[in-house]
């Protein structure tokens, strides 16, 4: 019973950083029809926007989340004005933008790696202090980040769920033009729908980054195949539906490995396990455990 | 500088280049003629290489033997990778094919007792055994660097034997596939690409198509993994890093869908842009490092694909009525 308590716990610390990269991708998806696969070096931008305050200017990682919220969020918008925006000005459509966010995960990925190098790098925090409950061991960086991450889940459903803004985006997801006819002024909201995405990307890389002993350059392009396995999971377009994805997505990776299940699955497998998550529920339900069949 | 006048290093560039071209044309089937967004291509190349090492090291299997048996796994992946993934949409079905891919090399770098695991072939047979696969290839290629000893003369090195190699490959595959995509079954598989559902209502097994378009393009993938690993004559799982399918895609995309000459074209452009910033030794150039110019090779490459979308999206060689990415 420990044994599987531990295990929930340790689920929850990647669930909750895969909620918040899927939310990304998934707000991203819905208005604006981008696959967009340079969202993991999103995350490792912040993760090492991060990093230059804590390690390399020696401050608390406090200010350094806040610093790369600000900072990713900023690249995000950069982005849109210097490559999106342009990119769907010439109608590009989905297939031709996910090339094009493939060509951009290859220039942020090298421009990070030409700046920063490709060592290992790890934030200045204690790694070893632990608390036990019950049996049930969990590191301070891991109950900050579950603090943290579940804090932020919380008010971006709330942010969707209950202000203008939220129904804009979910308008917007359904159709640019009835939410443009309708009054929605959508370039102002794609830069606004950009920052929260940035700022999600930043959160992610930077917890991300946390709960891991070291990181290097790959950190996002890692987590991207189970962000997107969490998105498809939850239903393509739909942000809860991905915030779920990612929280189920982590526990039924700790969980595979539980030895009451059939012995558990070897853990060097368990980056298989969101591959193979994947590909069932696009058998078995191609639309996402909660996306409406229309959408595809 | 002396580098750019030898034959040797050209020699390499041109048969790497050869190699992806026939890597590229087994994408250029499944893509630029039916329209299938295959992002984990190098899966096939791995499975090529892989399965050619194991028999001629495990099972002894005479090599070319072996090379048959690997293309033809190569094409079973192919057939196999449709049949669940082929009712789905395109994006749908490339990420699922990326995982599909990241799915075989991770089984590559864990079944240690199978594949040699992160060491690669040099442990393929265990640490006790020295272990070699490419001798009975070595023996065909000075045979061949020995005819063309007689034809050019001390030119013919063997890295030139090899370019030379690669290049009938190419050739060779080239003219096989040109009557095969002008046939009315490569008809059926633009028809596919166009309209899936006007294919259907004529009547058409769709799904058979793409199931034969997909093992075939594998099959080519398997092949080019035969000649990765003879050239390079070691490789481990980190040779099969998802980035490989992206240089196909490069090429693929550089050529235009259906222009299958276009192909090999694409994939020189490809060899001098990967081997080409190895000539960066002017300012500012110099203050960079080895691992800095890779990293310049990978953003020249991301911002090649990010121009062709905004300006070309039909390819540099490509016709806008044959296929512009939707």
């Amino acid at each position: 019973m420990t044994e599987l308590l531990q295990l929930v716990v340790n689920g929850l610390v990647t669930g909750t950083i895969y909620a918040l990269g899927a939310a990304g991708i998934s707000l991203v998806f819905g208005p604006l029809r981008i696959v967009n696969f340079a969202q993991g070096d999103y995350l490792t931008f912040g993760a090492f926007a991060a990093a230059l305050v804590n390690i390399t200017w020696g401050r608390d990682m406090v200010l350094a989340t806040l610093f790369a919220l600000v900072a990713t969020a900023a690249l995000a918008v950069a982005i849109e004005f210097v490559l999106w925006r342009p990119m769907r000005r010439r109608g590009a459509k989905t297939m031709s933008l996910f090339i094009t966010s493939i060509g951009l995960a290859f220039i942020l990925r090298s421009s990070i790696l030409f700046v920063a190098g490709n060592g290992e790098r790890s934030y200045r925090v204690d790694v070893f202090q632990s608390y036990s409950i019950g049996g049930i061991r969990i590191s301070e960086p891991q109950l900050i980040s579950i603090t943290v991450a579940l804090t932020a889940i919380a008010a971006t459903a709330l942010l969707l769920a209950r202000t203008s803004f939220g129904r804009a985006i979910r308008a917007l997801a359904d159709s640019v033009e009835l939410a443009s006819v309708a009054g929605v002024d959508v370039d102002r909201m794609v830069i606004s729908i950009w920052i929260l995405v940035g700022m999600l990307a930043g959160l992610c890389g930077v917890l991300a980054g946390l709960v891991q002993s070291s990181f290097d350059a790959n950190l996002g392009f890692n987590l991207l195949l189970p962000l997107f396995a969490a998105v498809i999971v939850g239903g393509v377009g739909s942000p809860y539906g991905a915030l779920l994805g990612g929280l189920a997505l982590g526990q039924v990776q700790e969980l595979s490995t539980w030895s009451g299940f059939f012995g558990g699955v070897n853990p060097i497998w368990k980056p298989l396990i969101a591959f193979s998550v994947l590909v069932a529920v696009l058998l078995w339900r191609p639309q996402g455990l909660l996306g409406r069949a229309r959408t595809l | 500088m002396s580098q750019l006048l030898s034959l040797d290093f050209w020699s390499l560039v041109g048969a790497v280049s050869g190699i992806y071209a026939v890597f590229a044309l087994g994408l250029q089937l499944q893509f630029g003629y039916t329209g299938l967004l295959n992002f984990g291509h190098v899966a096939s190349m791995a499975i090529g290489a892989y399965t050619m090492a194991i028999l001629v090291v495990k099972a002894h299997v005479p090599l070319w033997g072996a090379s048959l048996a690997a293309i033809g796994a190569g094409m079973l992946f192919g057939a196999a990778l449709s049949l669940p993934t082929l009712r789905l949409r395109a994006d749908y079905f490339a990420i699922t094919t990326i995982a599909i891919g990241e799915i075989v090399r991770y089984f590559a770098l864990n079944e240690q007792s199978l594949t040699g695991g992160p060491l690669g072939t040099s442990n393929l047979g265990g640490s006790t055994q020295v272990t070699e696969y490419n001798t009975d290839w070595l023996s065909f290629q000075s045979t061949v660097q020995g005819w063309l000893h007689d034809l050019v003369g001390h030119y013919a090195g063997t890295d030139f034997a090899m370019l030379v190699i690669v290049w009938v490959i190419v050739l060779l595959c080239l003219l096989v596939l040109t009557p095969m995509t002008r046939s009315p079954w490569g008809r059926v598989l633009r028809a596919i690409r166009e309209d899936e559902d006007a294919a259907a209502a004529l009547g058409k097994p769709v799904a058979w198509f793409k199931l034969q378009s997909l093992a075939i393009g594998a099959g080519f993938g398997a092949m080019a993994g035969l000649l990765y690993a003879f050239e390079f004559q070691f490789f481990s799982p980190d040779d099969f890093d998802p980035l490989i399918t992206f240089y196909a895609w490069l090429i693929v995309l550089i050529a235009g869908a259906a222009r299958l000459w276009a192909v090999p074209i694409g994939a020189l452009i490809f060899g001098l842009i990967f081997s080409g910033t190895r000539f960066f030794n002017f300012k500012p150039f110099t203050y960079l490092d080895a691992a800095q110019l890779a990293y310049l090779r990978l953003m020249i490459i991301g911002a090649i694909l990010i121009a062709l979308m905004a300006w070309r999206p039909q390819g540099l060689f490509g016709k806008r009525e044959e296929m512009v990415l939707e």
